[in-house]
């Protein structure tokens, strides 16, 4: 990971905008400034340049008369454009939703608005998340920041390259499949993906209900930390929500020691399949935390191969459902000739969807359609369950597990593109935590021909403050 | 089932309300197919003894009381996007008839 120099520890931001020592209207400037010089990489939709300045006006103003803001103090930071941000353009990356100014907004920014930090833009993403590499945006492809040749990764490919460019000190992902762990690997920062119902859904764009998670990306663990502990926590507005860790999250001075800590290594995740710089930076990774006192053993999960098969089963079942509210009516694209109320629903979402859009509602309607959901739908979720049983198997001979993020590093912009199939092989290592719904971290674990490598570690669900704890040492051992 | 026909592509955007192209029709039909075809090897897995998973967290009869919240929004400010609005109400074309 390339170091940006530029931001401190958002901890460290925070209190010295609450000293006064730096003013949040700065910290502002200087983030849009970094958002125009690197424009190139297309990593932004759109910024919330006004909005941002006056809040960041207001902020300063509260700290002149003495008020204590908040644990995020004046930190600028960009949001994935599937997160609804009150008063702004949201637009989920797509032509459907283009022109849709969030009347409300996520109770995620809610929660990060309230502790003072500042959204400054939206961030480029795959259409509806359904992607690896942003090539499924309506608007533009994000590149990689070590090689603009290569994409960023994805769905949350814009949000992964900000962070890395310097833009902010931090950006929000939405991790389905491996949206916010698969970007960060590739593009070359931490990416947190929490235990399903740890961070509330509501406000963010629905994909796949029943395995989408919202998440940070920063540069180290404690930041990722910081900004979980304030964005996690059961709301009201969304049924799925699970009760927080009591201690909390935010393990800027817990240190984990690795003496006596088992570690399984998934055999599924070093196979054939790696390709060989990846297979050599995870090695070197798991050799140190070894010399560091843990027991690593090697771990089957035998149910893993199937995981993907699952997965794009599962998931576009439940796209086409989230995105049946999708029909000109309400909100997004209408299409202006309609005849008839049919020829409305049929237009603006034939127009107004992009093509894997269109796809994952085919698949999910096929697989759910009279006469197949026995024989696809149930039986993918049938399988869900033994990946759930086999997960929590391995939970109980070890305490985490670990594997790379992707078998392979960041791929050519246009290599895969007009292979669907290909596309979905990025997410092979990333899915089943989703399907199972446990908590995964992407950490740098160095590079692979001059392109980074992510270190993938999981938890058992809920032990989001372990999993943190033992990335931090995982972070110290590999940057000593 | 390996190939997925002209026909069935169209009855899918039908049952989805998606209007498509000719080319969309030919070419949804080739790369869903494929991606059909992937998924065909859950059907060797042994499921025997095993219940659907329809959700994680285990979570059940997540209740609340039934009090009106006021979140600061206004009726009006909900219909800002809304393509055709008359008297604070969405309109659509007719239905029924």
């Amino acid at each position: 990971m390339k170091p940006d120099g530029t931001w401190l520890p958002i901890a460290e931001i925070a209190a010295k905008v609450q000293t006064g020592e730096l003013k949040a209207v700065d910290l502002v400037e200087h983030s849009l400034k970094v958002i125009a010089d690197k424009k190139e990489y297309d990593a932004i939709i759109a910024t919330t340049a006004d909005r941002a300045r006056s809040r960041a006006k207001e902020i300063d103003a509260r700290v002149a008369t003495g008020e204590k803001v908040g644990r995020l103090a004046g930190v600028p930071f960009i949001a994935k454009d599937n997160y609804l941000v009150f008063g702004a353009e949201t637009t989920a990356a797509s032509n459907i939703l283009k022109g849709f100014v969030a009347p409300y907004q996520a109770t995620v920014i809610e929660k990060l608005e309230a502790e003072g930090a500042i959204c400054v833009a939206k961030a480029n993403l795959d259409a509806f998340a359904h992607g690896s590499s942003t090539e499924n945006s309506d608007f533009m492809v994000t590149k990689n920041p070590h090689d603009t040749s290569r994409v960023a990764g994805g769905s949350s490919g814009g949000s992964a390259a900000s962070v890395v460019l310097g833009m902010a000190p931090f950006a929000l992902g939405s991790d389905t499949g491996g949206s916010i762990r698969e970007p960060a690997s590739w593009s070359g920062c931490v990416g947190y993906k929490p235990t399903y119902g740890l961070v509330s859904r509501s406000g963010v764009v629905a994909m796949a209900s029943s395995t989408d998670v919202m998440g940070p990306l920063t540069r180290t663990v404690e930041d990722a930390a910081l900004v979980l502990d304030v964005m996690a926590g059961r709301d009201e507005l969304d049924g799925t929500t699970i009760e927080r860790d009591p201690l909390g999250y935010d393990i800027a001075t817990d240190t984990l020691d690795l003496k006596g800590k088992k570690i399984g290594v998934i055999k599924e995740y070093m196979g054939e399949g790696l390709q060989p710089g990846v297979r050599s930076a995870i090695e070197a990774s798991i050799q140190k935390l070894r010399d560091a006192g843990a027991e690593v053993t090697e771990v089957s999960l035998p149910s893993l191969p199937m995981a993907l098969a699952v997965y794009y089963i599962v998931v576009p079942a439940e796209v086409s459902s989230n995105l049946g509210r999708y029909d000109g009516q309400r909100f997004g694209y209408s299409y202006p000739d309609a005849q008839n109320l049919d020829e409305s629903y049929f237009k603006s979402r034939g127009v107004g969807f992009g093509k894997e859009a269109k796809r994952r509602i085919m698949i999910g309607t096929y697989v759910l359609s009279s006469g197949y959901y026995d024989a696809y739908y149930k039986r993918a979720q049938t399988v869900r369950t033994k990946l759930i049983n086999e997960f929590a198997a391995a939970f109980k001979s070890v305490d985490f597990l670990v594997g790379p993020t992707v078998p392979m590093t960041a791929f050519k912009i246009g290599q895969n593109v007009n292979d669907p199939l290909q596309m979905y092989l990025a997410d092979i290592m990333t899915v089943a935590v989703n399907l199972v719904g446990t908590p995964a971290i992407s950490v740098p674990a160095g590079e692979s021909e001059g392109l980074p490598v992510g270190l993938q570690l999981m938890a058992a669900q809920r032990q989001d403050r372990d999993l943190l704890r033992l990335a931090k040492k995982t972070q110290e051992l590999l940057y000593a | 089932m390996s190939k997925l026909s002209r026909e069935e592509v169209l009855k899918l955007a039908q049952l989805a309300r998606l209007a498509l192209s000719e080319e969309e029709i030919d070419e949804f039909a080739r790369e869903l197919s494929e991606i059909l075809q992937y998924v065909e090897q859950l059907q060797q897995v042994d499921i025997n003894g095993l219940e659907p998973t329809n959700q994680v967290t285990g979570l059940v009869n997540v209740m609340r009381e039934d009090v009106v919240h006021g979140y600061g929004y206004a009726p009006d400010d909900l219909l800002k996007n809304v393509p055709k609005v008359q008297d604070h109400m969405i309109k659509v074309k007719r239905m029924i008839g």
